[in-house]
C-alpha cells in the first residue's frame, strides 16, 4: 500500500521488451535494440526503444542541428572564438535580429541575416518535428490530440517570431536567440507597450497557465490518492466506473459541489493547456500592430482600477514653457 | 500504515547513523547548491517603506547592511573656518583670478584650501595645480579647475530645480579624488545582428553599468552626451504612427537601470510600475531627476567635451573622449549624495555670483612630455550638443 506514497514509482514490472504495433508499408523500421534502466523506471517506463526516425524525423532534426550550429557559432564569433569565454558567458550572448532600420529586407549575414537563417531552420525543424508527431499518431490509429496542442505552442513561436514582426514591417521586433537577451528583450516588450499585464489576452493566457498548474496537480493528486483502488487505470475507469472513480468523484462533491469525470478532465487539461499559448499568441500579435499602450487602452476602457492619489500632483515638465530639452 | 511510515523513518535514520546512508552525500550536494544559487541574493530581512497608495508596490526597499557600508564614502570633510568676506578681493591681489572675483582674499584662500582637502592629491597638494608662479596657467590641472569651478557656480545658480538649494561643491563629485571616481567614458560601439563578423570579447559581456544584464552596456553616449528621447512608451491606447522599436526600448531600460543603482533605489523611487511612462501615476521625484538628466547633458557638452584638448592623452578614454558624468558621479549610490547634507550652506563662496561664459575650446597647457593632446578631440559639442534656455 504505501507504494503509492512515494513520489518515485517504486514497482518496475519487468516483462519482455515490446516492440510496437507492426509496421504499416511504406515507413522506415523502428531503430534500436530495446533494453530497461532502472532510473528511468523510477520517472517512467523502464524500457529505452526502439526509436521511430523516419524522414521527418531526420529533416527535423538535421534543421535543428543547422539552427543550433548558426546561433552557437555566432555566439563563439562574438567572444573572439574563445571557447573559455564562450562558456563563462554563455547566458549573456546573443544572436539578434536584424536593425529596425533594416525593415523587412534580407540584411547581410553579419547585419542580421544569420539571425534569419537561424530563425528559418529552427521553423523547418519545429514543423518538420509537428508533422512527424501527427503521422505517429495517425500510424499508431491514435487520434492527433498531442500535435494539435503541439501546435498552439508554434502558433505562439510564429507569432512572436515571424507573423508579428512581419505586419508591423520590421524584422527587428522580433526575438534575438541567447538566454538572457530574450528575457530582457520581453522585458522590453512589455515596457515598450505600456505594460503587457494590461492586455486581456495576456491575463487569459496567465489564467490557462496557472490553471494548467493547478489542474495538473488536482488531477494527478486524485489519481494517486485513488490508485489503491486500481484508480490509475483510467482508461477502464471511464468505461466501467469503479469504486475509486466513484470515489474520487465524491471526494470533489464535497469538497467544491462539483466534480469532473474520469473522461472529462482530460479534456479539461488539454484545453487550458492549449488555451495559454493560443491566448497568449492573440495578446502579442494585438500588441503594437492594433494597440500601442495597453495600460492607457485599459484606462480608456475602464479595465484599470484608478487609485487614490497619494504624492502632490506630478506634471510633466517637458510641457512647461522654456523647458530645457 | 503510518505506523509503516514511522518504521520506515526511523530505519532511515538508524541507517545515517550507522554511517550507511547514501543520501548523506546527496543532501551534501543539496545544500552547496542551495548556497551557489542563493549566491548572487541579498540576504534578509530588507526593510521596506511604503509610499504610494497600500497594495500598489510604490515601495523603497532598504538593505542596511549595503547602506551600512556606503557611510564611509559619503561622511562629510571636516569644515573649514569661515572666511570674512570684507577686505581687499582677491581679484586685486592675486593675478589671473578669472572666476572667483568676487571673493576676498580670506574667502579665497579658503576655497583654495578646500579644493586642496576635497581634490588635490595630499602629496601634490597645491603643486597639483599650481606651478612656482601661482598665477601661471602653465599645469593643464589648472585650467580644468579653473573650468569646474564655473560649472559649480552654474550648477548652484541655474540647476536648483535638481540641486535645490542644497547645491553642490567639489565634494559632490571628487571625495578626496583628483578624478571623481565615478565618470564615464565612450565604449566601443554594440551594433545589434553583429554576427560572425564581430569579435570584442567585452561586447557581451555582463556589465556593472547595467546591474549585470545583457542589455547594451553604453546607455550614457546617447542619452547623457545626445539628447536621443527616452520616451519609447506609447502616448496613445491605439497606434499613431510613432514606432519607438524595442532595441531602442533596451537602450533605454538599460539607462534606467543605471540610475537606479546610481541612487540605490528601485524603480518606484521614481514611478509607478503599472505606467512607468505616464506621469500623473509618478512621484515628484521624477521631475527632479527628469532636470537631472538635463543637467547632466548640459555639464557634459558645455563643460567637459570643451576639456577634452586641455586633458593629457592618459586623462582620456580609448575612444579618446574626456571623462563625463552620470547621475553616479554625484549621486555615488545615495538617492541623496552625502545623505542630503547641503555643503554649500558651510560655502558660501561656491554660490555664485555665475558669470555665463562661452565655454574654453583651445587648449591652453602645454602638455605632460610625451602626452599627445591634440587630434582626439572630437569638434566641440559636434553632433551632441544641447543649448539651455537661460533663465
Amino acid at each position: 500500500m504505501p507504494e503509492y506514497q512515494n513520489i518515485f514509482t517504486r514497482v518496475q514490472v519487468r516483462a519482455p521488451a515490446y516492440l510496437g504495433t507492426p509496421m504499416p508499408r511504406g515507413t522506415w523500421a523502428r531503430q534500436g535494440t530495446p533494453f530497461f534502466n532502472h532510473l528511468f523506471g523510477r520517472f517512467g517506463d523502464a524500457q529505452i526503444g526502439p526509436f521511430y526516425l523516419g524522414t521527418t524525423g531526420l529533416l527535423s532534426l538535421l534543421c535543428g542541428f543547422v539552427a543550433f550550429e548558426i546561433i552557437g557559432l555566432n555566439m563563439l564569433a562574438s567572444v573572439n572564438w574563445n571557447v573559455v569565454q564562450f562558456i563563462r558567458l554563455l547566458p549573456w550572448l546573443a544572436l539578434e535580429p536584424p536593425a529596425p532600420s533594416n525593415g523587412l529586407h534580407f540584411p547581410r549575414l553579419q547585419d542580421g541575416g544569420w539571425w534569419l537563417m537561424a530563425g528559418f531552420f529552427l521553423t523547418s525543424s519545429v514543423l518538420l518535428w509537428w508533422l512527424r508527431m501527427y503521422r505517429r499518431a495517425r500510424a499508431l490509429g491514435m487520434g492527433t490530440h498531442v500535435a494539435w496542442a503541439f501546435a498552439a505552442a508554434i502558433w505562439l513561436y510564429l507569432v512572436l517570431g515571424i507573423i508579428r514582426p512581419v505586419l508591423m514591417g520590421s524584422f527587428g521586433e522580433a526575438v534575438p536567440f541567447g538566454i538572457f537577451p530574450h528575457l530582457d528583450w520581453v522585458a522590453a516588450f512589455s515596457l515598450r507597450y505600456g505594460n503587457l499585464f494590461y492586455n486581456p489576452f495576456h491575463c487569459l493566457s496567465i489564467a490557462f497557465l496557472y490553471g494548467s498548474a493547478l489542474l495538473f496537480a488536482m488531477h494527478g493528486g486524485t489519481i494517486l490518492a485513488v490508485s489503491r483502488y486500481g484508480g490509475e487505470r483510467e482508461i477502464e475507469q471511464i468505461l466501467d466506473r469503479g469504486t475509486a472513480a466513484e470515489r474520487a468523484a465524491l471526494f470533489w462533491r464535497w469538497t467544491m459541489g462539483f466534480n469532473a469525470t474520469m473522461e472529462s478532465i482530460h479534456r479539461w487539461a488539454w484545453w487550458f493547456a492549449v488555451l495559454c499559448p493560443l491566448t497568449g499568441g492573440i495578446g502579442i500579435l494585438l500588441t503594437g500592430t492594433v494597440v500601442d499602450n495597453w495600460y492607457l487602452w485599459a484606462v480608456k476602457h475602464h479595465v484599470a482600477p484608478i487609485y487614490p492619489h497619494v504624492f502632490p500632483p506630478v506634471i510633466d515638465p517637458a510641457s512647461l514653457p522654456g523647458a530645457p530639452k | 500504515m503510518k505506523f509503516d511510515l514511522l518504521t520506515r523513518s526511523f530505519k532511515f535514520a538508524r541507517q545515517n547513523a550507522a554511517g550507511h546512508g547514501r543520501n548523506v552525500p546527496t543532501l551534501a550536494i543539496a545544500g552547496i547548491a542551495a548556497v551557489v544559487l542563493l549566491a548572487g541574493c541579498e540576504r534578509p530581512p530588507i526593510e521596506q517603506k511604503q509610499n504610494g497608495f497600500r497594495g500598489t508596490g510604490m515601495d523603497t526597499n532598504i538593505n542596511p547592511r549595503i547602506d551600512a557600508s556606503k557611510s564611509a564614502n559619503n561622511e562629510i570633510p571636516v569644515t573649514l573656518p569661515e572666511a570674512s568676506p570684507d577686505g581687499p578681493l582677491a581679484a586685486s591681489v592675486y593675478q589671473n583670478v578669472q572666476v572667483l572675483k568676487d571673493l576676498s582674499v580670506g574667502q579665497f584662500t579658503r576655497v583654495m584650501l578646500a579644493m586642496n582637502q576635497w581634490v588635490a592629491p595630499p602629496e601634490q597638494s597645491c603643486n597639483y595645480c599650481h606651478g612656482a608662479n601661482m598665477a601661471s596657467d602653465e599645469r593643464y590641472t589648472k585650467v580644468v579647475a579653473r573650468r569646474m569651478l564655473q560649472m559649480v557656480r552654474y550648477i548652484n545658480t541655474d540647476w536648483k530645480d535638481h540641486v535645490g538649494k542644497t547645491g553642490v561643491t567639489c565634494y559632490t563629485c571628487h571625495r578626496g579624488h583628483a578624478v571623481p571616481q565615478n565618470v564615464w567614458f565612450e565604449s566601443p560601439t554594440q551594433g545589434a545582428g553583429r554576427g560572425l563578423s564581430a569579435g570584442d570579447p567585452n561586447l557581451y559581456s555582463p556589465h556593472a553599468t547595467v546591474g549585470d544584464s545583457s542589455l547594451p552596456y553604453d546607455p550614457d553616449t546617447e542619452y547623457l552626451l545626445g539628447d536621443r528621447q527616452i520616451r519609447v512608451i506609447g502616448e496613445h491606447p491605439l497606434p499613431d504612427g510613432v514606432n519607438s522599436s524595442i532595441q531602442h526600448t533596451e537602450v533605454t531600460y538599460a539607462l534606467m537601470m543605471q540610475f537606479s543603482q546610481s541612487l540605490g533605489v528601485n524603480c518606484t523611487y521614481c514611478h509607478n510600475s503599472r505606467s512607468f511612462a505616464v506621469w500623473d501615476q509618478s512621484t515628484p521625484k521624477r521631475t527632479t531627476a527628469w532636470y537631472g538628466i538635463r543637467m547632466v547633458r548640459n555639464i557634459n557638452n558645455d563643460y567637459l567635451v570643451p576639456l577634452t584638448a586641455t586633458f593629457p592623452t592618459h586623462r582620456l578614454g580609448v575612444l579618446g573622449d574626456v571623462a563625463k558624468v552620470s547621475c553616479a558621479t554625484c549621486h555615488q549610490g545615495l538617492f541623496k549624495p552625502l545623505y542630503g547634507v547641503s555643503m554649500l550652506k558651510d560655502y558660501p563662496e561656491l554660490k555664485g555670483p555665475y558669470v555665463h561664459e562661452p565655454p574654453a575650446t583651445e587648449p591652453v597647457a602645454p602638455p605632460a612630455p610625451g602626452a599627445k593632446t591634440t587630434s582626439l578631440a572630437p569638434a566641440a559639442g559636434a553632433g551632441a550638443s544641447i543649448k539651455i534656455a537661460q533663465r
